[in-house]
This record gives structure tokens, sequence and C-alpha cells, in this order.
């Protein structure tokens, strides 16, 4: 009989999947070499907008070690990348949904679009080949800048004359224009959300395998959600029958989003391996990631805060602009949207939010969700102007967030989502606290004495994760379910196995859910194993992206063990001739209520695979069950984080002296991985605020086109962080009370940190420094101010 | 073409390649030792890192031809036959120093370089002797706390890691 034990619930378990990783045993989809593999190379434009009058493969088809080349028109009988999230705009017509071909036809539109693959012996062999080809191009305008993408008289579609893809809006553009006419005051602020690359350090990577045996094909892809890929990929593009198509997305060296998407080249790859009938693989050169993996962010922003004499906020009016770059990738008309304006009420009883977003195309690499995914951007424009109000009033930043703070649950939100639980004040308090903001003006002091500005700066952040019930997201726009699926397969020696349809690409995922697992079965923890990534081996998934995985995908593994749980109880009334109502079931062991009888959960499984003394007229032997869980609402992590920087005047450059976050989960399965998590985001939305942009020239040249143009966080950039999760509010809806914690870091910290270096400033003149504020440009902000 | 000799790992290899192979080619597609990552092609992310004479050194920045007489060591390497760990890959596991693992053979690598060679290392000055290798996914925070935890299990047995 095994003893209850203290629960994995709540510990910070070391990771069972870090033996691999630590050891260089992790297998990653370049580490996979299939028989008799062929590479593939990828021509690519090297112009961002261009007609293409002739491509002339021939010297490339007889070059050394060539196997085959194939170019759009090789590929014209099949369907273009689909976007997953149909919006419609103000006037009711749906949003222009140009075909984003697999390879270019008749036109390129951004450098980097993908013209002919190459497939050759090797991969030095390809690339040279693809140099041989002629390609003949009728160089036209390059649109670049959203703001005048739709006056600048060149379209990449003719779908979009004006490049619109659309223009969407949320709430009540009357009431909230009838609150700003009667406001005591009004902020205005207009910014850039700088557009970031996602930079996973493993580039993507495929490998792709067709069987003439079973007519049927193996793909090895860098993916977040190999489901979601296979269903796209086989229905909408290839037209392969989905039980023909199996995609393995193995070990994944991060993600961040942007391996949530279907790809051109992972897709050309399935197709020609059936052409030439060997295994095709194709990993990006850094450079290749750089101009082809989805960016992030991109919007140009309006935003205007109506306040009564008391600091009540009134009314918010935004204006956004939304680069779309040249194609709709798989998810990228809902981020600007449904994942931006329904957060704009923040952690804020604002009575009146009206929020137009108009979406555009450009001459530049598709944007899609990264990390926080409209979260950030909605984030950043409140934060930042709640800040300045509070500065314009002469009232503490702190002060104003309280007086406007929500304080009664379930809370209606006037742009359409409905807040479950949450505690403010609690996060923002403790984050004074562990900040030690009361000791800041002795600080400051001290920071002045050495000619140094020191500034504070705060951000209450909330986000929307869970994603998501499927009903609701299917009236705004998806084109798919947003439920997770859970296979419990209990071995006769009750060991078990947990299949999962959410996907870790460092998330910890076979940790954490084992956890979860272990604590309800009462089992030990190396007795559960976590298979996840296979459509092979998965019933069915929609993989891990807006910090969904507990909430959704531990949500369904929980009822899977239910499940389980419930039938045990019935082998067990039987082994122990007990009505099943009399069975009890905790720590392991099932027992006959008020007696000394009872079974292990290892009897009850072997006894289902071993069914001598079994009810076989009215139970199935065996124990497997399979579970699918949708949300009921989305899930509100929130919190506070402060931002202490230093920054030289002279030189512009800004310290970070201490940064602390205080986030409000819900309940916490690991708090060392929870933790690790928010230390990532941290180092993301720091990197935005300080360091990263992605920056194209008129011409559409990607000028910050490798880790020497563009700015990642390196380990000497960032601070030590203070991270504490409080004991929250736990998620009302689903059964774990977890609410996510992937990308609340990324969210909260781009305000903090500017909120902090305006703080510094302002003294000096300052109102606002756009990001990332490099020490060039608060040099040059600090000029302007003087002047 | 004459075999070019070099140590891998304790082992003499006789590399039979193009002496302009990149040492990260030639490891990770001809010695199948696929713990050493390539992240990028400008030298600049450190997921290749290996030790060459006990040395950090990223192997997609030399030369197979380079290589004659080297004694190179991998991930691989360092790990311990008996299924424990080396210090650093138990202070990385300890301390929550990964997430994805794809950074971590290359980041270790050069982890036990700065710690052989600085012992007595603060965090600031680990962060400046790892900022060569680019991570996503930690923030850095916890490796920093793994490369003290590891340099310190080290000073206590009072020898090299």
């Amino acid at each position: 009989m095994s003893a209850a034990r203290a629960p994995y619930i709540g510990q910070s378990v070391a990771r069972k999947e870090d033996y691999r990783f630590v050891t260089g045993c992790g297998t990653y989809t370049d580490d996979i070499v299939l028989p008799h593999q062929a590479y593939g190379y990828f021509l690519r434009s090297p112009h961002a907008h261009a007609a293409i009058r002739s491509i002339d493969t021939a010297a490339a088809a007889a070059a050394p070690g060539v196997i085959a080349v194939y170019t759009g028109r090789d590929l014209a009988g099949i369907g273009g990348l689909p976007c997953g999230w149909l919006i419609h705009s103000i006037d009711g017509s749906p949003m222009k949904e140009p075909k984003h071909p697999v390879l270019a036809e008749g036109k390129v539109r951004h450098v980097g679009d993908p013209l002919a693959l190459v497939v050759a012996e090797s991969a030095r062999e390809a690339k040279a080949a693809a140099a041989l080809i002629d390609v003949d191009y009728d160089i036209l305008p390059a649109v670049v800048d959203p703001a005048s993408a739709p006056a600048s008289g060149t379209a990449l579609h003719t779908e979009a004359p004006d490049n619109l893809c659309f223009t969407w809006a949320i709430g009540d553009k009357a009431a909230a224009q009838a609150a700003f006419a009667k406001a005591a005051h009004v902020t205005r602020l207009s910014f850039v959300n700088n557009r970031l690359i996602p930079n996973a350090i493993e580039p993507r990577a495929a490998n792709a395998q067709y069987s003439a045996a079973s007519d049927s094909y193996t793909l090895y892809v860098t993916s977040q959600n190999p489901h979601v890929e296979r269903l796209l990929m086989a229905a909408f593009v290839l037209g392969i029958p989905e039980h023909k198509l199996r995609v393995v997305a193995p070990d994944v060296g991060g993600g961040f989003g942007s391996k949530i998407y279907l790809y051109a080249e992972e897709t050309a790859l399935v197709w020609a391996s059936r052409r030439v009938g060997r295994p095709i693989k194709w990993t990006a050169e850094r450079s290749e990631s750089f101009l082809t993996d989805a960016h992030g962010r991109d919007h140009v922003t309006t935003a205007e805060l109506a306040l009564d004499a008391d600091g009540k906020f009134l009314a918010l009016r935004v204006d956004t602009i939304a680069n779309m770059g040249a194609y709709l990738s798989t998810f990228a008309s809902c981020i600007p949207t449904i994942l931006h304006a329904t957060l704009l009420a923040g952690q804020y009883a604002t009575p009146h939010i009206h929020c137009q977003v108009r979406a555009v195309f450009t001459n530049t690499a598709p944007v899609d969700a990264y990390r926080g995914a409209g979260r950030p951007e909605a984030t950043y424009l409140l934060e930042r102007i709640v800040e300045l109000a509070a500065r314009e009033l002469g009232i503490d930043p702190a002060e104003l967030r309280r007086r406007n703070f929500i304080r009664a649950f379930p809370y209606a939100t006037p742009v359409g989502l409905t807040y479950d639980t949450g505690d403010y004040e609690a996060t923002l308090d403790r984050a004074l606290e562990l900040a030690d903001v009361a000791g800041f003006p002795a600080r400051r002091r001290a920071s002045e004495a050495r000619g140094l500005r020191r500034g504070l700066g705060y951000a209450c952040y909330i986000e929307a994760c869970g994603i998501a019930p499927s009903n609701i997201a299917g009236k705004l726009g998806a084109r798919a379910g947003l439920f997770e699926a859970a296979e419990l397969r209990v071995h006769p020696t009750g060991k078990v196995t947990v299949f999962t349809g959410s996907h870790s690409h460092g998330q910890g995922h076979e940790t954490t859910f084992a956890q979860v697992v272990a604590d309800r079965l009462g089992i030990a923890l190396e007795d559960v194993d976590i298979e996840h990534g296979d459509t092979g081996k998965v019933l069915f998934g929609m993989g891990t992206y807006g910090s969904r995985s507990l909430a959704v995908g531990g949500s369904a593994i929980v009822k899977a063990v239910d499940k389980v749980i419930a039938k045990g109880r019935k082998i067990a009334a039987h082994l122990l001739e007990a009505g099943e109502e009399d069975v009890q079931f905790s720590d392991g062991v099932f027992r006959v209520a008020g007696t000394d009888r009872a079974k292990t959960f290892a009897e009850v499984a072997l006894a289902a695979y071993v069914p001598h003394n079994y009810p076989l007229a009215t139970l199935e032997p065996g124990l497997n069950e399979n579970a699918f869980y949708d949300p009921t609402n989305f899930t509100f992590p929130a919190g506070t984080y402060v931002c202490e920087v230093e920054v030289d005047p002279e030189t512009g450059v800004t310290r970070i002296d201490r940064f602390t976050a205080c986030d409000d989960f819900g309940n916490v399965v690991n708090p060392m991985i929870v933790e690790g998590q928010v230390h990532g985001g941290l180092a993301q939305g720091i990197g935005q605020a300080l360091l990263e942009s992605c920056h194209y020239n008129e011409d559409g040249q990607l000028l910050t086109g490798s880790f020497v143009d563009y700015a990642m966080p390196r380990a000497d950039d960032l601070p030590d962080f203070v991270v504490e999760t409080v004991r929250g509010t736990p998620c009302t809806h689903n059964p774990l009370g977890a609410k996510g914690c992937g990308e609340a870091g990324a969210i909260g910290s781009p305000p903090a940190v500017i909120n902090a270096i305006v703080d510094a400033l302002a003294p000096l003149g300052v109102r606002d420094v756009q990001m990332p504020a490099t020490p060039y440009r608060v040099w040059q902000t600090l000029q302007q101010a003087r002047s | 073409m004459s075999p070019i000799p070099l140590s891998v790992n304790g082992k003499a290899v006789a590399a039979e390649a193009d002496p302009d192979t990149l040492l990260v080619t030639f490891l990770r597609e001809h010695l199948r030792l696929t713990g050493t990552h390539v992240g990028c092609d400008t030298a600049s992310c450190g997921a290749c890192t290996v030790l060459v004479g006990g040395l950090a050194v990223k192997s997609c920045n030399v030369l197979l031809g380079q290589m004659a007489g080297a004694e190179i060591t991998t991930i691989e390497g360092i790990t311990p036959a008996d299924g424990s760990l080396h210090p650093m890959q138990a202070a990385f596991r300890a301390c929550h120093g990964l997430q994805c693992g794809f950074c971590t053979p290359g980041m270790i690598m050069s982890a036990i370089d700065l710690v052989t060679h600085h012992p007595h290392a603060t965090r600031e000055e680990v962060r400046a002797g790892l900022e060569g290798n680019l991570c996503r996914c930690t923030g850095y925070h916890n490796i920093v706390t793994a490369v003290m935890q590891a340099a310190e299990a080290t000073r206590a047995k009072g020898g090299r890691s």
C-alpha cells in the first residue's frame, strides 16, 4: 500500500527533460538524418517588390549534384498558405486575403520571398546551384512604412489596391466621444511599437519523407503545434489526405510564436519529397531566419485618455495601424484585433473604450504573434498613457492606478472580455515593497550626486491567456477550435504515459504535467512520462502558444485522469466486492469506505489488462482514456512590474539597476519553472525596450539581418531579476486554477522600462522616449528637450 | 589528401574530410556528435562552442585544417558514462539554467572555460564572460546562478572543473 506523500504540485521539482539537454542528447530537427536524404535550398528574392519576367533554371538543373529544381510554376496547382482567422471590416466586408503562394508566382513581395527550391545531394551543391538560376526581374517601388502604405500609390496585391487588409473597430465610439466631451483632462500620446524579430536560437528546419509503400508522408519540423501544421498543410495547401501525413515536432529549440505558423519551406519539401522519391532536408541559415521567420509587433498608434477631475478614467480612444507584412501569416489578422484591442481595459474600470485598427500590407516579412502577441502592444500604450496622465496631473502614478483598479469580479469590460477574478492591489502593494520604492528618493539623490539621473517606472499589466473557448473564438473569426486533447495510457504495471496536444519547446511540460498526473493518481513522478509533438502518437492537439498549455492542455489531462479514476473505481469495486459508490480513491489507493479493504492503483491497472477476475460483461478491459477540454473563458494573469534605471545624460546610456516582477498566475505547479518563464519574458521585453528593433530601408532591404546588426540581449545587458508569484486568485473555471505564465514578462516589462527612463529624464524636459531606448536615441531625445 | 590527426573527447581521430570543412560540420555530420549546435552564421550566438585545448572556441569559426594535433572536447566528452553529470551540467539542471536546451551545450562549454580560468568570478564577471553566448529563453539570471554554484562546487573540491 503506498503511503501518502507531500504533493508534487507547488514544489520546484527539477526538470525531467534536463538530462538530455545538458548532455547534448536532445534530438532537434537538424539532428535527424534520414536514409538517402537529399538537401533543399531556397532561392530567395533580393528585391522587396518586383515582377518576375522569367526564371531560367537550366544551368542550375545541370549543376553537379542537383536532383531537381522547382519554381512557383511547378507548384501552381496547389493552394496558398492559409490564414486561420477571418476579420471583418467596419463596413462588414471580409478582410482582403490575397493568395500566399508557397513559391512566388508572377511577383515577389519581400526580400527573402522564396522563388525556387533546389534539391541536391548536399546542402553545399544545392546552394551553389541556386546561384545559377537566372531570374529576370522588373523592379517595382517598395512599400515599407506602414503608416503611409495606404496612400503609397503602389499596390502589393491586386485584391487590396490601397494595401489595406481591413479596417476593424471595437467599442462604442459615440459613448467614448461623449465621455471625452465632458473630461476634465485629456492625455494624448503617439508612438511606434517597434518591430521585433523572434530569433529562437534554433533556426527553423524540416526534413520531409515520402513512403511509396504506404503512399504517405512524414515531416519532421520545428513546430509549436504539429497537428495544426498537418491540418493546414494537408487540407488547405497540398490536398493530401490528413491521415497520410505524419508531422513530428521533436525537441524544438525555442519558439516564442515564430514556430506556430505553416511556412512555405516545409510545405515545398513535403510536396517535392514525393517527386524526387527521397527525403529532403532543409535547415535555415540564420540570415534566412531574419528574412523569413514571422516578425512581431510593428504598430503605429495614437492613444487618448479622458479623465475626470478626480483622476478617474472616463474613456480611452486608440487608433492603430498594424503592419501585416507582405502576406497574411497563419494568425496575423487576430493579433492587432482580438488579442490587442480586447485588452485595452487593462486593470482599470474605464467605462468607455473605442479602438480602430487598420491592417496594411507592406513589402516586408509577414508579421504574426510573437511572445505576448497584441497584449504587449495594448499594455504598452495603456501603461505609458496612464503614467503620462499621472505626470500631467501631478498624481503619484501608483495612486492614479489604484483609483481606477477593477475591484469587483466577474467584470465585463467594454471591449468584450469578462475577467473572472483578480486582485490588482495585492500585486501592486507587494511589488512596491519588493522594489523598495520607499528607498527610491535616497537612491535618486545618490545617483544625482554622481551626475546620473535615476527613474522609477511601473506597469500594471493584464493579459488574456488560455486560448480559448472555441465557440467564442469562432464568433470572433477563428477558423479552428481552440480546445486541447490528452490521452492517458495506463500500462499493466500501473506506469503511465500521457499523450498531450500541447508542445514543449522549453516550457518544461514533461515535468509540470507529470507533477499534475502523479499527484492526481497518487503515484511517483518517475512513473509518469509525457509524450508530445508527434501526430502519429498523440490523438490530436492545438499546440502551445498564448500561455495556454497548463490552463487548457493541463485541464485536458486532468479530465483524462479523472476518467481513468472513474473506470478504476468500477474495477476496484468488483475486486473488493463492494458497491462502486462505496469505493473512494486517494493517495493512489482505492478503498472501501469504513473498512481496511483496498487495492492500489497498480493492482487495478493489472486487473484491467489481465482480466481474469473482472466484470467483462459490463466493462471493457484496459485502462486508457482520452479527453478533450474546451475552456469556458479566457484566463487573466495580471501583475505589477517595477523598473528602476540610472541614465547617464552625457552618453544616453541606460542601466537597469533593479527590476521587480510580481505576478498573479493563479495556482502554480512548479514555482521554479514559472519563475524561469518570467525571467525569459522579461529579457525579451527589456530587449524590446532598450535594444531590439527590426529596420528595413526605404527600398525594403532588411538592415538588421544578422546577430551583428540586430541587438539581442546578452548576459551583460540584463540585471538580476526579483520575481515573486503571489498567492494569487486561482482561475475560477479550469480544474487546475491555473492562468498561464509564459508571456507576462514580455508584456509587462517594456512600459515599466520606458516609464522609468522618462521618470529619470522628466526633470530635463523629456515627455516620451521611443523604443528601443538606445543610448543614441536617449541622447538625441535629451538634446531635443534641451533645445 | 592525408587524414588530419586530432583528438576528440579523448579519442584519436584521423579526420578524412576536406581541410576547409568547418569544425562544427565535422563534429556534427562526420562524427555525429550532435550535441554541438549551430544557431547562426556570423559567429555570434555561441551554440557551437567546444573546448580546444581547454579553451572555449566557436566551432563554426574554425576549419578542420587548423585543428591538426588539437585536443577537442564537446558536450558529449564532459558527460560521465555512468549517468551522472559534470558539476557544470548538474548546476545548470539544479538552478533551472536552461529551457529549450538548444544553447545549453555551448553555454556549458563556455562556462567551464570561464570557471576554470576565473574560479572566483562575481555574478557581474560571469555575465561579462558569457557575453559570447546567446540564450533566448532564460533571461540569463538562472544561468549566472548555475555558473556561480558550479564555481563554488569546483572551489570546494579544490580543483579544476
